[in-house]
This record gives structure tokens, sequence and C-alpha cells, in this order.
């Protein structure tokens, strides 16, 4: 019995994981094709329907009816950008400082409840973000503008008349960069939990300070995971919404960034015009979709390329 | 609402009740009443009648469609507030039997739209703008087209300034300053205020009518009429271009018209539409004369079409359109208008010159 059960058993084990294999391997595949396809329909609905806006000689209703769609779209990818960036620029210190302080700093109770607290801050709805940017934030910052503008003005970035409602596009960099905040530091504070123990206690017997520590051991091991957790932070910030659209009076193109009705934002322009647009009008804001995905996907060539040449220096180094 | 929509349909439930019994009680009788009063004609209209278009006859379409099955119980009405110019494709298209819209159709569409004959405009939904602002200890305001256009193109920045103080002898103007708010997406009514400056205020006015606010002009702005009037009820010193029916607590600037102020009223409005030309290019629809010096014409007024066509294919259709129609334009379709959405009721005029066009539909062939 105990000699020959193992034999029956071993090559009844063996089929199941075969077909398992399969299914699996099926399953996957079919996965993996199916995000291609999705992609690539979204990529050509929006390059078919925004011929007419990016050519209108051959596709639309000719040059003299259509306006110069690149004169109206980059001050709307400037001000995408402007608005991402200073989202990171204020968010990524924090979160950094968040999910150090809870992977290295804390208590352990403590910690988990703060990562709770954190992931919370995830699962809220952008258009509560947008209330609370438009409510509370704005005018908060208006006497800080008015600061800005009197003591710092000579900086073109505090230029121009100070907004009196506050909402500008700093206000939306700032509420953007609050609602990144969970995403970057919920995978920051796992990946600096993933740093191996061996390598940080031998840096500490080595009579490194935490701070050493921290900075020999960890920095180095979740590099590529920080600039992935960016990325991904960017990701959201670029095509946020309704929040953007709640708090910012768009307008066309300035540097300044106190004063409203002077930038404006991809997302927030096709959210605010596209229920009365029709025609040549709607093909413009699906150009101007488009024009969004092609920032998306180049940050995230650029970002894989960083990513990669990161691991390459780390095997080098190993 | 709730109430009265309760309680209208308890009435209707209780006539219903009482005309069971008058059948039950003499039946023969019963129906040469219902065809002495026209009952026999509405009680042939039933279906779905489907159109699309503006979106700021929502509110007021909603009244309608509730309304007009209180005439013709078996008529339902739906529309879809896709937006003028997607409701003024789908009526071309086929898609829609009728169209709201907040500006008439062009020569190219009506070329285009029901097939052999032609479309026509109702001027149905008249909806006053009012320039309403905030600011402390000032109620109301007197303001010609040339100031409103200044204060508005931020050439005049200060509540405090000359121009303002000369037009309101006695009113203790603070020194605060100007905070104009605009709507951030393209509105009919933002094409309608920048149609009254171009066409009223002259010079100081130099940018052409628009769905979407001057790219030129920087200032604050919100989305949608709730989100300008909350932005401006929340700030001191800001002033904006709202439907006058949801300006809430705000203060109203009374309009220059010649040498007069007027200020916003439904009767004002209405008769800025009597007053108006007809359109030559589009039957039915009205030009506005922005600058006009008629006593107690309130000049800032949104006029939302309904486009019908002159012919339908079959008689279903025409008896569906033409109860409809006369229903909104109808005393009670307009006051139901004003209860649910603030518009101004229609003129007598307006509403004969409407019933006679409805009266002609006929069915092709």
């Amino acid at each position: 019995m105990t000699t020959t059960s193992p034999r029956t058993k071993t090559p009844a084990r063996n089929t199941t994981s075969a077909v398992g294999d399969k299914v699996f391997k099926g399953m996957s595949w079919t996965g993996g094709v199916i995000i291609l396809v999705v992609l690539a329909f979204v990529a050509l609905f929006l390059l078919t329907r925004s011929l007419p806006a990016i050519a209108p000689d051959t596709f639309g209703p000719g040059a003299d009816q259509a306006i110069d769609f690149w004169g109206y779209v980059w001050p709307l990818m400037a001000g995408t950008v402007i608005v991402s960036a200073i989202a990171l620029l204020l968010a990524t210190p924090v979160a950094m400082g968040v999910s150090l302080f809870i992977s290295h700093y804390a208590p352990r109770r403590f910690a988990n409840t703060i990562g709770y607290v954190i992931d919370l801050l995830a699962a809220i709805p952008s258009v509560v973000y947008g209330a609370w940017g438009m409510l509370v934030i704005a005018p908060l910052m208006v006497p800080i503008y008015q600061w800005l503008h009197d003591n710092l003005g000579f900086i073109p970035l505090f230029a121009g008349d100070p907004s009196t409602t506050g909402r500008t596009i700093l206000t939306s960099g700032v509420v953007l960069a609050v609602m990144v905040l969970p995403i970057m530091t919920a995978l920051c504070r796992e990946i600096f939990l993933q740093v191996p123990h061996l390598q940080e206690e031998a840096a500490l017997g080595l009579g490194a300070t935490r701070w050493e520590m921290i900075k020999m051991t960890v920095f180095p091991f979740a590099r590529a995971g920080i600039i992935s957790s960016i990325m991904l932070a960017l990701g959201r910030a670029l095509g946020e919404t309704m929040a953007v659209t709640m708090v910012l009076s768009p307008g066309g193109f300035s540097w300044s960034l106190i004063t409203s009705g002077a930038n404006a934002t991809i997302p927030s322009e096709i959210a605010l015009n596209f229920p009365e647009a029709f025609g040549q009008r709607q093909a413009e804001l699906i150009a101007a979709g488009l024009m969004l995905f092609v920032i998306t996907l180049i940050v995230n060539v650029i970002a894989r390329a960083i990513v990669n040449s990161h691991a390459k220096k780390a095997e080098g180094l190993s | 609402m709730k109430f009265s929509r309760f309680y209208r349909s308890a009435a209707i439930a209780s006539v219903a009740a009482l005309a069971l019994a008058a059948c039950s009680s003499d039946d023969a009788a019963d129906e040469n009443a219902g065809g002495d009063s026209g009952d026999q004609a509405s009680a042939e209209v039933s279906g779905n009648l489907i159109g699309g278009g503006a979106s700021s006859q929502e509110a007021a379409m909603t009244a309608w469609a509730a309304g007009v099955t209180e005439v013709h119980p078996d008529l339902t009405v739906n529309y879809d507030p896709v937006g003028s110019g997607s409701g003024r494709e789908g009526f071309i298209a086929g898609q829609y039997t009728f169209a709201g819209s907040d500006s008439a159709m062009d020569a190219e569409e009506q070329e285009q739209a029901c097939g052999s004959g032609s479309p026509f405009h109702v001027p149905s939904y008249i909806s006053p703008v009012a320039v309403a602002f905030n600011l402390e200890g000032v109620d109301s305001l007197n303001m010609k087209p040339d100031t409103i256009a200044k204060v508005f193109a931020g050439e005049i920045t200060s509540w405090d300034d000359a121009e303002i103080a000369e037009q309101n002898e006695g009113v203790e103007l603070p020194a605060t300053g100007i905070t104009v708010v605009h709507r951030s997406d393209d509105s009919g009514t933002t094409e309608n205020f920048t149609d009254y400056l171009n066409g009223a205020a002259g010079d100081a006015w130099t940018w052409e009518a628009a769905d979407a606010w001057p790219e030129e002009l920087t200032g604050e702005s919100a989305q949608q009429t709730s989100g300008v009037v909350s932005l401006t009820t929340d700030t001191d010193g800001a002033i904006t271009y709202a439907d006058a029916s949801q300006i809430g607590g705000l203060s109203t600037v009374a309009v220059g018209v010649g040498e007069d102020y007027v200020e916003y009223s439904a009767e004002a409005a209405a008769s800025a539409v009597e007053t108006a030309e007809e359109d030559p290019e589009s039957e039915g629809a009205r030009i506005l004369d922005r600058s006009t010096e008629e006593e107690g014409v309130y000049p800032i007024v949104m006029i939302s079409y309904h486009i019908f066509c002159d012919t339908y294919d079959n008689e279903e259709m025409v008896n569906q359109v033409k109860a409809f129609g006369n229903y909104v334009i109808s005393e009670d379709g307009q006051i139901a208008a004003e209860d649910s959405a603030g518009s101004a009721p229609i003129s007598e005029t307006i509403r004969e010159e409407a019933t006679q066009r409805l009266d002609a539909i006929t069915v092709a062939g």
C-alpha cells in the first residue's frame, strides 16, 4: 500500500497540473491579448475621431472653418504638465517621509494604524477632494498668494494678479498632491519593508546611524520602486478630471501660478465642454484627449527607461 | 415639487373617478359632452414623442412632459438634454421628432432637415439672464451697457469707480475690488450675454458672441449656473451673469435701456421677445434687439426654441407634435415652466403666431 499509492498518485497529479498549466496559460494569454486589443481600440478611436481637428483640410470642414488646433492644444498640454509637476513636487517628499516613518521609525502598532488611514485616503472619490479643494483649500490659499505676490512677485511664477478666490493652478496642484499621496505612500511603504533586514543590520553593525542606514541600504534597494510609484502617481495626476474641474478657473496659458483663469488642463477642458460639443468641436476635444494619451505614453516610456537603467546599474554593482 | 405633483395626480384621480361615475349613470350624455369640449381629438393622441437638444430647457421639459399627460394621458414625451447642437443634428437625422435649441437653425441646417418640408421655430422657453453681484451693503445698482462691458472686460476694477458712482447717486460704494466670475464650460448663457454686450455696449466690448468666454479675459470661472452662483455668493465684490431664476440671494443690476434702468422681471423679459424682429431666414425665430431703447424692455434674454417640421410622415406624429407644441405654449404649459424652471411666460402675440404655425402642420404626401 505505502509503496504503490505514491506511484498511482504521482501521474494523476501530473495530469491535473498539466491541465492547470494549460488553463492558466490560456488565461494569461487571453488577458494579455485583451489588454492590447482594448488599448489598440482606444487609440484607434481617439485617432479616427480626432482627424478632423488635426488635419481639417483632408478630413474636416477645411482649414478656414477650423481653429488652429496646435495653438488651441498646447496651452492645455502645458497646463496639464504644470499641474502634475506641482502635485509630484509637493507629494514626493511627504510620501517618502510618511512611508519611511511607517516602515522604519514608528512603533509597529502605530504604523499599522497610519497605514490604514493612508489606504483610506486613496479610497475617497475625487469629487469629494474637488469639493474640499473648492470650498476649503482655495479660500485658505488667497492670503498665501497675496503674500507670495508681494514678496516674490519678481519671479514670473508669482507675477500677475493674485487670485481673489484661490481657484488657480497652484491650488489644483495642492489638491492633486493630496490625492496622489496615498498611492505613492502605499507603494513606497511596501517597498521599504522589502529591504533585506540583514543588509540593514549590517549597516547598523558597521556603526551607521539610522539615517545613514536608510541612505545606504533602503534607498538604493528601493530606487526603482520609488520611481515606479512616482510614475503611477503622475498617471493619476495627469488624468485627474473631476477635482481639477471643480477647483480651477480655467483659461489660456501663463507662467503665473497664482492668477485665476490663466491655465487649463486637458481632462477638465474635455469634461467641461464635451456635454454640449458636437461636430468639429467634439473632434477638437477628442484630439485633445489623444494628446493626453501621447503625453502619458511618453512619460511611461521615460519612466521605464529610468527604471531599467537603474536595474542594470544595480545588477552591475552586485 | 413632490407634494404638488402628488396633489395634481390625486386631483386627476378624483376627476377620473367622477367621470367614471358619470359614465355609468348616463353614457349617451357623456359622449356628447366629450365631443363638444374637443376631447375626441385629444383622445386620438397617443404614443411616444421623442425630442432632444438644449439642456437649458431640461427643468421646464420635465414639467411639460408631466403636464401634457394631464391633457393627453396616452402621450409620453421623452427629451434627451444632449445640447443644442447635438439636438439639431439628431433632428436633421430623424432621430428626434422635435429639437430644443438655444439658437435658430442656419440656412444649411434648414435645407437638410424635414425632407421635402421645412422646419420652423417656436420660442417656447424664454429665460432672462441676470447680471448678479455680491457686494456687502449694496442691494441694487444701475449700470449702462458700456459700464457692464467695462466691468466684465476688466477695465473697471473697483466698485467705487467714478463711472459706477455717477450712475448710482446716493449709494455708498465700498472700495472693494471687482471679481468677475464667468462660466468655465461652453454655454448658451455665455453666448447670450456676450451677444448682448456685443450689441449694446458699442466700443467697450470688442468680442463676438460665443459659447465660450473670450480667452484674452482672465478671470474667475466655475462650472454650470450653480457653480458661478455659489462662487459669487462666497466672494465679496464678485459679479456674474446667470439664469435669473437661479441667482438665489444675489443682488441684481438694473440694466440701462435708453435713458432708463430696467430691473429684471418676467414681463420685461417677455416684452423683449415680443418687440424683437422676426428672423427673415429662420421661420419663427427672433433676432433680439440688444440696443433697444424701448421702455420696460429687459434686453438680456435667452430664447430657447422648439424646432418642428411643417410636415410629418404620418397622422400619429402630426397629432403628437400638435398636442405637445400647443400644450407647451398654452398658459398652463408656460406657468408649469415658470414654476419649475423660473422662465418668463411668452406673450399673447407670440402664442398666437406659434399656434398658427403648429395648426398648419400636415401629413407629408
